[in-house]
């Protein structure tokens, strides 16, 4: 791009702005999390200076290790995660392109149907939701959270793919069908990687809500071999409501896997929202 | 294309489109559908009897109910105007700026902008009460920094506040979301179109205005519409923050929560399916609304363009 967009001040505003924000944003986590290794005494006298050795402290996570199996939980958040986003981009991507591709009977009409979950949270069907998971002996299991979660992703899903490949060229795929190619082949080999940033902002979306639902796995899924993650934090928080180093350091293992995994992937996730825009 | 006469069936539309439809229509339709059914009947001596609009008729008209249903409405909508005039317009201008080119550290800023928005409403209802406490303080001595201490008040724990604290700290949370669909919406357009423009002599901020932003306008639709949805289903972070009682006094119910007490009932109300039936129709339509104007005022205004 030229120079001609671009002056000292302008990028140092844009710094300044920027900057200003990614402290506000990660202000609270580094307070908890820093908080979390003090002292009481260090806590409450000094909450803004990370620990020094007078004030540094394990007291919170010695009362909560041992009390709680937040490798167990994780494992858990982890499969129905991922096994979730798979259905979800899976199956969305293939409504997506028989709805953005083929004109048929009930076009549109199948689209406002799977549009409709867009709107109305899944939650609303909650009482009907669990009868039938007790009715398929689903209850306390991953399966049934898997279930749910697909369901509630698809709609997001249909609705942002289809947009992305109503922009996938006409000429592109006309020209693979006068090569010969079947119209699975066209999906998956042609289309499928052309929208790959696109999924890779679905599988943000869609990832986000399902490792953060405190709602199903509360209700269908309680027992403590099938508990997530959000779920024995909520529980774990709520033991300690007095106990500040407790709740501190509960926050923190609550939040720092979920930071570590981001921090690993969040090149790659980034990178793959941008990667077919930067040309 | 249609006029090729006897066409054999399309059985690859079946298959792509068959396993998305049957799981969101088992998991999701049907149940929601059950639910919608029940605000219509009441139980009745262990019997649910057809009522026809009657819940409805207790919701708007019985002042143990509509009291509640209209406090948790109209705090609903504050919720959504503050995430509007708020999230939005940050999300836009972090993602303008991110997006201008060759900025350093712009991965890392997108990187730590985000961090919010992947934790859970356990820990950011969490953290944030903690932060806001006055018996921890940290709120208080931040305030002091820039000599705004008198300002402080448990913001939380007042009537008059709490609802905007917990709409800013979910702003706070959420900014993410605008900003990435917005920064890939803005990465997305050639950059013949913006050369064309500086060769016009168009930069700067005029750029952005004249060129850059009707571009991304779809997006700011599909965000827009995709805050009204989260708003009006929005829960969590109330529940974690307040309780389901949405304290103080109700002051921060939203019709989430007031759904939850009605349905599963708290402290000494019985839960009333039912009731909460009603009110989920109510949030259906509400939101059912919303998207209506959105699909049909602004959607089909709006200009698409393809490179």
């Amino acid at each position: 791009m030229s120079t001609a967009t671009r002056s000292l001040p302008r990028t140092i505003g844009a710094h300044a702005i920027l900057l200003t924000y990614t402290a506000i944003a990660l202000f609270p986590v580094i307070l908890v999390i820093m908080n979390s290794f003090k002292s009481r005494a260090g806590i409450f006298g000094a909450p803004l200076t990370p620990p020094t050795p007078k004030t540094f402290d394990l007291i919170g996570y010695t009362t909560v290790i041992g009390q709680g199996d937040f490798i167990h939980y994780f494992q858990n958040s982890l499969v129905v995660t991922v096994a979730s986003l798979f259905f979800v981009l899976l199956f969305g991507a293939m409504a997506a392109f028989a709805l953005s591709e083929y004109r048929f009977r009930g076009n549109s009409l199948m689209g406002l149907y799977l549009a409709l979950g867009i709107m109305i949270p899944i939650r609303l069907g909650t009482v009907a939701i669990l009868q039938l998971m007790v009715a398929s002996g689903l209850v306390n299991t991953l399966t049934a959270l898997i279930l749910v979660y697909t369901a509630q992703g698809l709609p997001l899903a249909v609705f942002i793919l289809s947009e992305f490949m109503k922009q996938v060229s006409d000429d592109l795929k006309n020209a693979g069908r006068i090569d010969g190619l079947s119209e699975y082949t066209i999906f998956f080999r042609l289309v499928l990687p052309l929208v790959r940033p696109s999924m890779a902002t679905v599988a943000v979306f869609t990832m986000i809500p399902i490792w953060n639902d405190l709602w199903f796995p509360l209700i269908l899924a309680p027992s403590e071999e099938t508990k997530t993650v959000t779920l024995g934090a909520q529980l774990f928080i709520g033991q300690f409501v007095t106990n500040w180093n407790a709740i501190l350091a509960a926050l923190s293992l609550a939040i720092m896997p979920v930071l570590t995994l981001y921090v690993i992937f969040s090149r790659q996730l980034i990178r793959g929202i941008t990667s077919g825009a930067v040309k | 294309m249609a006029a090729a006469p006897k066409r054999p069936f399309r059985w690859h539309i079946v298959v792509f489109l068959a396993p998305a439809l049957l799981v969101y229509t088992a998991i999701m339709i049907l149940p929601l559908a059950g639910t919608l059914q029940l605000s219509l009947f009441r139980n009745i001596d262990q019997a649910q009897v057809f009522v026809g609009l009657e819940n409805f008729r207790r919701l708007f008209g019985d002042p143990n109910w509509s009291v509640n249903f209209w406090n948790a409405l109209r705090n609903n909508v504050w919720f959504f105007i503050i995430h509007m005039l708020v999230q939005n317009p940050i999300g836009v201008l972090l993602a303008a700026l991110l997006s201008s080119p060759r900025l350093r550290f712009s991965a890392f800023y997108r990187t730590a902008i985000f961090v919010p928005t992947i934790l859970s409403f356990v820990i950011v209802g969490f953290a944030w009460k903690l932060i806001l406490s006055p018996l921890w303080g940290v709120a208080p001595n931040l305030m002091d920094l820039v000599g705004l201490k008198s300002l402080f008040t448990p913001w939380l724990g007042k009537e008059q506040y709490a609802l905007t604290a917990l709409s800013l700290i979910s702003v706070w949370q959420f900014v993410g979301i605008p900003m990435m669909l917005i920064y890939a919406a803005l990465l997305s357009i050639p950059d013949e179109v913006i050369e064309a423009a500086e060769c016009d002599g168009i930069t700067g901020m005029s750029q952005f205005w004249k060129i850059k932003l009707p571009l991304i306008l779809p997006s700011i639709g599909i965000i827009s519409i995709l805050t009204f949805v989260g708003n009006f289903n929005a829960f969590d972070l109330i529940y974690t923050a307040q309780g389901a009682l949405a304290g103080p006094n109700y002051s921060t119910d939203i019709l989430g929560t007031f759904l939850y007490r009605a349905f599963f009932g708290f402290q000494l109300q019985v839960g009333d399916p039912n009731m909460g039936a009603a009110i989920a129709t109510m949030m259906f339509l509400i939101i059912l609304g919303g998207v209506c104007v959105y699909l049909f005022l602004v959607q089909t205004r709006l200009r698409r363009y393809q490179f």
